[in-house]
């Protein structure tokens, strides 16, 4: 194996990586306040998806303002069907939350799918060269779709830090009793709460499907990447949902240099069990137990 | 019609199974398997290569209930001691891995072409349409045992602690139940169950592809014990017979309703299973056999 090899596979691991936290963040900021996995960001990431598809092929939008789409209509589709479906079930606990939210994703799956079919669509975007340096190899079209995951990264952390609502969340996360006490609304955050993360699962929808094509299960297949990711850093915690989906996206590169590609999500599995074997609350969580 | 009715009488038992394995972690110590498919993918690949192999039905039966399971032990030793949404987590991450192995070692599974020609016991006996009655009453037998060990093991000593366990696991540990081993317990008996389920099926289609480890198929399983009413074993049965009976309704509503292409009935009822799932959980949690709580003995006096 040549150290070109290995180089390229880190690269590979970089972008993918970067992309995967897009909606990893989602997940796990979801997870933080509302304390359960929340398995519709799948069905959230595919209408994001179908969205950003749809405003780009039908009307001709470039991808920029496409994200901007598939971030409303995700979020908005979560915020309403979290209201309408799963709100009423918190007090009976995280596990029977997390069960209606497979049946959630279920349904909103197949609304996309009862929509547009089982094809796959690929989006319209301008063909441009591969660029080429010192034996690597990267796409143009990857390298802008990583400064956007960044940027919106960038964003995020900038809101949860210095805006006061983003403070508010980290409260509630932190201690919702002790929120409520300093007279924050914690119904009102729970709900930003699901439309960011679900948003932000929208955006890396677009952002995973753009170089490949998208169908009804593209969310459910980077599920267990998603999953993989916030348990490697450890659930709840947002810088460490990025660092997750790195180490995963560059441990599925270099695992598929010695397996083959099929293989690809499997690597996720076998990180989540060794890490909760020997750590299980993640690279940067606080517990698990 | 009737071939047809028995059929979905022996889908129905191999559902039951299922729902019966679910109910087991699910009612009794609280924990869940999203991966329900996976075991079952896992016994029906269990005994298709081991009586592919040659070896007896039993021992293709016994395979299956064995690789459930370690497959068991596989996905809790890391999670036994967490918060059991990490179970969930992994359980559906195990479904996705048999999926994948059973697509590409093709040395051990034939990759995507599948495991055909697996025997079906006395079929050549008994003819096409003797087989289907057979089988029917050999699954709907096995059913029944199962069931019953079930319900004896919900009114047991260890059915009590096990419950125990799923409503508040420290104050089992504080009454001096080992919840680990409890836990562990359950798990490894659902998904054995589970993997004879998925064994059963194998001899029953006398094929067995990748395709046949379907997500899908869990949920149904959920929805089952949902409707049926988690914690009691008849509910289990009864939810798994009315949701397949549910399943096959709508292929003959699909029928009724004009100017919808195949893939939209298809995602109708996917929709309706995911909103009837929904709806129970907020409208009747307790399912239509609620669970039965016997009072506590009185103290001798």
């Amino acid at each position: 194996m040549s150290a070109t090899a290995i180089l390229q596979a880190l690269l590979n691991g970089l972008m993918t990586g970067t992309l995967l936290a897009v909606p990893a963040v989602g997940f796990t900021a979801i997870f933080a306040v509302l304390r359960f996995p929340n398995f519709a960001v799948a069905a959230y990431a595919t209408i994001g998806a179908f969205a950003a598809w749809w405003v780009n092929t039908r009307f001709g939008l470039p991808i920029i303002p496409a994200l901007a789409v598939a971030f409303l209509a995700a979020g908005l589709a979560g915020a309403v069907a979290e209201k309408l479906a799963l709100d009423a079930l918190r007090p009976a606990g995280a596990l029977t939350v997390a069960i209606a939210s497979i049946a959630l994703n279920l349904v909103l799956e197949n609304v996309v799918r009862f929509a547009f079919g089982n094809d796959l669509r690929g989006f319209d975007l301008p063909i441009v060269a591969d660029l080429r340096f010192a034996g690597l190899r990267v796409g143009l079209q990857q390298i802008q779709s990583l400064v956007l995951a960044l940027g919106i990264m960038a964003a995020l952390l900038a809101f949860l830090r210095w805006t006061r609502f983003g403070r508010a969340m980290r409260a509630v996360a932190d201690n919702a009793d002790l929120a409520r006490l300093k007279a924050i609304d914690p119904a009102l955050v729970a709900t930003v709460t699901i439309f960011l993360g679900a948003g932000l699962s929208g955006v890396g929808g677009v952002l995973i499907g753009l170089d490949t094509s998208i169908d009804p299960l593209t969310g459910y297949r980077v599920l267990l990447a998603v999953f993989a990711s916030a348990v490697l850093g450890g659930l709840g915690s947002i810088p460490g949902a990025v660092a997750g989906a790195l180490m995963l996206g560059i441990s599925e590169e270099l695992a598929l240099l010695v397996f083959p590609a099929t293989y690809r999500s499997a690597v996720g599995f076998a990180a989540i069990l060794l890490m909760l074997t020997f750590r299980p609350r993640g690279l940067l969580g606080e517990r698990a137990a | 019609m009737l071939s047809y009715l028995v059929f979905t009488l022996t889908i129905g038992g191999l559902y039951a199974l299922l729902a019966l394995s679910l109910n087991l972690i699910w009612g009794g110590v609280g924990m869940v398997n999203l991966g329900l498919a996976g075991f079952f993918g896992l016994g029906a690949y269990a005994t298709a290569i081991a009586t592919g192999a040659g070896a007896p039905l039993v021992v293709g039966l016994a395979a299956a209930l064995l690789v459930g399971v370690a497959a068991g032990g596989l996905v809790t030793f890391a999670t036994l001691r967490l918060r059991d949404d990490y179970l969930a987590i992994v359980t559906l991450g195990f479904a996705e891995v048999v999926r994948l192995v059973a697509l590409n070692e093709r040395w051990l599974t034939k990759g995507s072409d599948g495991i055909s020609g697996i025997r079906a016991p006395f079929k050549a006996e008994l003819g096409t349409a003797g087989f289907a009655w057979f089988y029917l009453a050999f699954v709907t037998a096995i059913v029944i045992a199962v069931w019953l060990l079930m319900r004896r093991l919900d009114r047991a000593p260890i059915g009590r602690a096990m419950k125990a366990v799923r409503e508040d696991q420290e104050l089992a540990r504080f009454a001096g139940k080992d919840v680990l081993r409890l836990k562990f317990q359950a798990f490894a008996v659902s998904a054995a169950i589970a993997g004879l389920s998925g064994a059963l099926y194998a001899h029953f289609q006398s094929y067995v592809a990748p395709d046949h480890i379907q997500p899908l198929i869990t949920i149904y399983i959920f929805l089952a014990v949902t409707a049926g009413g988690v914690g009691r074993p008849a509910g289990a049965v009864l939810g798994a017979y009315a949701v397949v009976i549910f399943l096959e309704g709508t292929r003959f509503a699909a029928e009724i309703v004009p100017g919808l292409q195949p893939v939209q009935l298809a995602a109708l009822r996917e929709i309706m299973v995911g909103m009837a799932l929904i709806l129970i959980l907020r409208l009747k949690p307790q399912g239509v056999l609620p669970e039965r709580n016997p009072p506590a003995p009185r103290p001798a006096a």
